[in-house]
């Protein structure tokens, strides 16, 4: 099998490291620190503490992890960086360091097996067909997604999706052939498409073989491995990461298509790291959003015909697309669908709040960023909410339930998919 | 000496999930923008005037230090805690208390960020003019506290000029009042303006409120590109000269420029060797004769281009360009030593040409930005200290700089203060019969030095 290069540590960012100046714009951005204005929660206080572990000053003690434990990893810090200072890649080594001195404790023992292994991820699904959520609850010590959702933390009221009675990649071929002259696209899909919506994945498909794209879905591909990196498991990330390479490294493939943000960013950003093919197979990832539009759909789109009744729908940026300059194409869809009445929300590129592992460990915390979401979406009177990201699909309704209010979250795709599909009766 | 005791005591005042002594809490809070650290025993979390009060107390009756602090993004060092004792965060008092729209003030908590404040009060057509670099996330009690100032006060002046009264804990823990909120007001001393600016040695803002003025209607951005200093800076004496205050006049050197060029959207040319970025306000139909009146009195000094922004984004755009400078200059070298000199704005092209001698003779990169309009260049002498020599150039450097600042009849710092960088130099502008002056009022004040003590005065100047 073929070598590929490691996650880097955390010794490898102190070039990166140095390059913060402390000037503070971390603090204008960070939506951890504007609900708790304290230093340590920001990207100031978190790159000095990878700063002073590395130097010796400080020790991995409880409140380090603590600290390192509360970050969204939703990069805007690193975005809106005067210096670019890489700050979510240096807080997922500083929880890889932690991993390394202290092993798995704080950061999800359970998902280093799970994630890692299909078998029983099957398990899984096939527990989930039977006792569905009230299985979750009580996820077994080895248990799938038990990462993003370990049953210790998760509060009796949350809102979290059923797993799906058959998992996506089970219902489709590994090949669907498209039009002669059209790109060949692998879909990834990602665990949560892939288990827990699969009709987003469906979606998928149906905008896919609109444009007459071929599509591949690989079986082996697997996590794209951002709740490990968010949990600090850089053996797994690894592990996760060669599996995927070898999924996706034998296909002629013009483009790897995500319709995840998380998965897109995990994706890419791991692949990169492995070595100069690995960062061939990065460079082909692609939103979903950006390729559609890219390939021509708003035109197609534009001979839809007009909708009778519209519904008011709103968009929240997934940090991973924002980050990546990806808030134009989903936008441009959602316009260009006949039955949508779009209206801006109020800071709809802030983060939802979810972050993977910190939303399990900072539940509360959590809560409070996605309560000022859920208020945005309520001052635009829309019905729905639609985003590109299951995650913060997941998070969303969380937040929207907690505050009382009716909006439904949806994913830019359904919309899509349910506009084609009237295209397709009324042919 | 901080012991358990002292902790409880602390705990009791603010609560406990309000102090830290733990080692990973303090390092996130031992720095500012200066990047110096020193390490607090405590970092204590205050809500309250009362709290502040009582932590004070403590403090006198046990001796301990304490550092009030924002958002620590200060620029000389005026809120790391240099002997141990507590660092006090305010950044939680962060409510703005009311708008007054008839009387045209408003009363803030000091950690109200300063661009909250600003957008809150522009919603309602007024205006608060300061506009420090860091106003998206410095705080509006550090900006009173070391007069924080920016482009827009070659126009509307700094951040003194808009404090109508505050509410101030004493070093010894009295909480007292200074001013009012009326326009006018002479009973008594003006502690106001004693504070504005007193560095957190002479008491903690615990309220302050704020005169506000009417939101001029519109504004035109200017961005002017010079194919050399000189030419920039004498259109920058024209402009002043023409009677012409425009509401900022920032300007860039070559090396400024340099580092920023690919830090946004907006495109420079290779021969651009120093910009201009001026901005008017006032009514729309007077914008367009001001700015073309602008326009034509600087076209003799060697201008390559002129964009004028056609909406908000593009001045924006020019906005970035202007505030990337100060967190980009690492790419030149490591360390960065950074002074904000002020001088008559006449003398801005003298001062350029002092900058320039001293940056060859000294041979290390000065690299000059800022306020051209009201004659406060920031100044930044990059090193890497990490190679021998290097800072003693830097010494030689700054007293240099400070030097033909104050030939020219200049002054040390225009908005960022003395704190701990620049407190060896107090001397060379201040005779001794003014520091001892100051002196005395701040040992009268705080008998005990407990509040940010070793700040301003060197060690070697105390009384």
């Amino acid at each position: 099998m073929k070598e590929l290069k490691k996650q880097p540590e955390l010794k490898d960012y102190a070039d990166d490291i140095k390059q913060c100046v402390k000037c503070g714009t971390c603090h204008a951005y960070c939506p951890i620190f504007d609900q708790e204005k304290r230093e340590p929660m920001v990207a100031r206080g978190k790159v000095t503490l990878a700063q002073t572990l590395l130097n010796g000053e400080v020790e991995i003690d409880k409140r380090f992890m603590e600290n390192i434990s509360k970050c969204l990893l939703c990069g805007t810090c690193a975005d809106k960086c005067p210096n670019l200072v890489p700050v979510d890649e240096i807080v997922m080594a500083s929880r890889r360091e932690i991993a390394k001195r202290k092993g798995l404790t704080l950061f999800g023992t359970g998902l280093s097996t799970t994630l890692k292994s299909p078998a029983l991820m099957k398990l899984m699904l096939w527990l989930g067909k039977t006792f569905s959520w009230l299985v979750f609850r009580k996820v077994p010590e080895k248990s799938g997604l038990r990462l993003r959702f370990p049953a210790p933390y998760i509060k009796r009221d949350r809102t979290i999706p059923k797993i799906a009675p058959n998992s996506f990649r089970d219902q489709h071929p590994e090949f669907i052939p498209g039009d002669k002259d059209k790109p060949q696209v692998v879909f990834f899909t990602g665990c949560m498409v892939n288990f827990m919506y699969p009709h987003i994945g469906d979606a998928a498909i149906r905008a896919l073989k609109f444009l007459g794209i071929n599509i591949h879905i690989p079986k082996e591909q697997g996590c794209c491995g951002v709740p490990a990196l968010s949990s600090g498991d850089g053996a797994t990330v690894d592990e996760l990461t060669r599996r995927n390479f070898n999924a996706l490294a034998g296909i002629e493939a013009d483009y790897i298509v995500t319709a995840c943000a998380s998965c897109n960013a995990g994706l890419r950003g791991n692949l990169k790291k492995t070595g100069e093919e690995g960062a061939v197979l990065a460079a082909k990832v692609i939103d979903i959003h950006r390729f559609l539009v890219d390939q021509g759909l708003g035109g197609k789109l534009a001979e839809l015909p007009p909708a009778e009744d519209k519904v008011r729908v709103t968009y929240h940026d997934p940090c991973h697309l924002r980050n990546q300059g990806i808030t134009r194409e989903p936008r441009a869809i959602l316009h260009a669908l006949p039955a949508v009445e779009f209206v801006e929300m109020k800071n709809a590129d802030q983060c939802c709040g979810l972050g993977g592992t910190f939303s399990v460990y900072h539940y509360g915390m959590s809560q409070k960023i996605g309560a000022k979401k859920a208020a945005a979406i309520a001052q635009t009177d829309a019905r729905l909410v639609a985003t590109a990201c299951p995650g913060c699909m997941m998070q969303l309704l969380d937040s929207i339930n907690h505050a009382g209010q009716d909006q439904q979250v949806c994913h830019v795709l359904e919309l899509l998919a349910s506009e084609l599909e009237k295209l397709d009766t009324g042919k | 000496m901080l012991d358990k005791k002292i902790i409880k005591s602390l705990e009791s005042i603010v609560g406990r999930e309000n102090v830290s002594t733990e080692k990973a809490d303090l390092v996130c809070y031992s720095f500012d923008a200066t990047q110096q650290r020193c390490l607090a025993e405590a970092v204590v979390h205050a809500h309250s005037a009362e709290e502040v009060s009582r932590v004070l107390q403590l403090a006198n009756a046990e001796r301990f230090p304490v550092y009030p602090r924002g958002a620590g993004s200060g620029f000389s060092g005026g809120s790391i805690p240099t002997e141990g004792g507590v660092a006090l965060v305010l950044q939680g008092m962060d409510k703005i208390l009311r708008i007054d729209e008839e009387n045209m003030v408003a009363e803030v908590e000091p950690g109200v960020v300063t661009e909250t404040f600003q957008e809150a009060v522009e919603e309602k057509g007024l205006f608060y003019p300061p506009d420090p670099a860091s106003l998206k996330f410095s705080t509006l009690g550090g900006n009173v506290a070391e007069c924080a100032g920016g482009p827009r006060c070659v126009k509307y002046g700094v951040t003194r000029d808009y404090i109508l009264g505050l509410e101030v804990v004493t070093p010894t823990g009295d909480i007292i009042r200074t001013g009012g909120q009326t326009m006018k007001g002479v009973v008594g001393y003006d502690l106001t303006r004693l504070m504005v600016g007193s560095e957190g040695t002479l008491g903690v803002i615990t309220k302050i409120i704020i005169k506000l003025i009417p939101l001029p209607p519109a504004k035109k951005t200017m961005l002017v590109i010079f194919d050399s200093i000189r030419g920039a800076s004498k259109a920058v004496s024209q402009i002043i000269l023409g009677k012409i205050i425009p509401t900022t006049l920032e300007f860039m050197d070559s090396t400024s420029i340099d580092v920023v060029r690919n830090a946004t959207d907006v495109v420079i040319p290779e021969e651009a060797k120093a910009i201009l970025v001026i901005e008017v306000d006032g009514e729309e139909e007077l914008l367009e004769k001001q700015a073309a009146r602008i326009l034509e009195i600087v076209t003799p000094f060697g201008v390559v281009e002129t964009r004028v922004a056609r909406d908000q984004a593009e001045a924006e755009d020019i906005w970035k360009l202007r505030r990337s400078i100060s967190p980009s200059l690492r790419q030149v070298n490591p360390n960065k030593f950074n002074e904000d000199i002020c001088v008559p704005r006449s003398k801005i092209p003298d001062m350029i040409l002092e900058l320039e001698r001293i940056s060859k003779e000294v041979a290390v990169p000065i690299i000059n930005f800022g306020h051209a309009g009201d004659g406060n260049i920031h100044v930044n002498v990059m090193v890497d200290c990490s190679v021998p020599g290097e800072e003693e150039k830097v010494d030689r450097a700054l007293e240099e700089i400070f030097k033909a600042t104050l030939a020219l009849g200049g002054t040390l710092s225009g908005e960022h203060g003395i704190g701990i960088t620049k407190a060896p130099f107090l001397g060379m502008e201040l005779n001794n019969p003014t520091i001892k002056y100051m002196q005395t009022i701040k040992k009268a004040l705080d008998p005990n030095n407990i509040l940010n003590p070793g700040k301003i005065f060197s060690a070697s100047g105390q009384v």
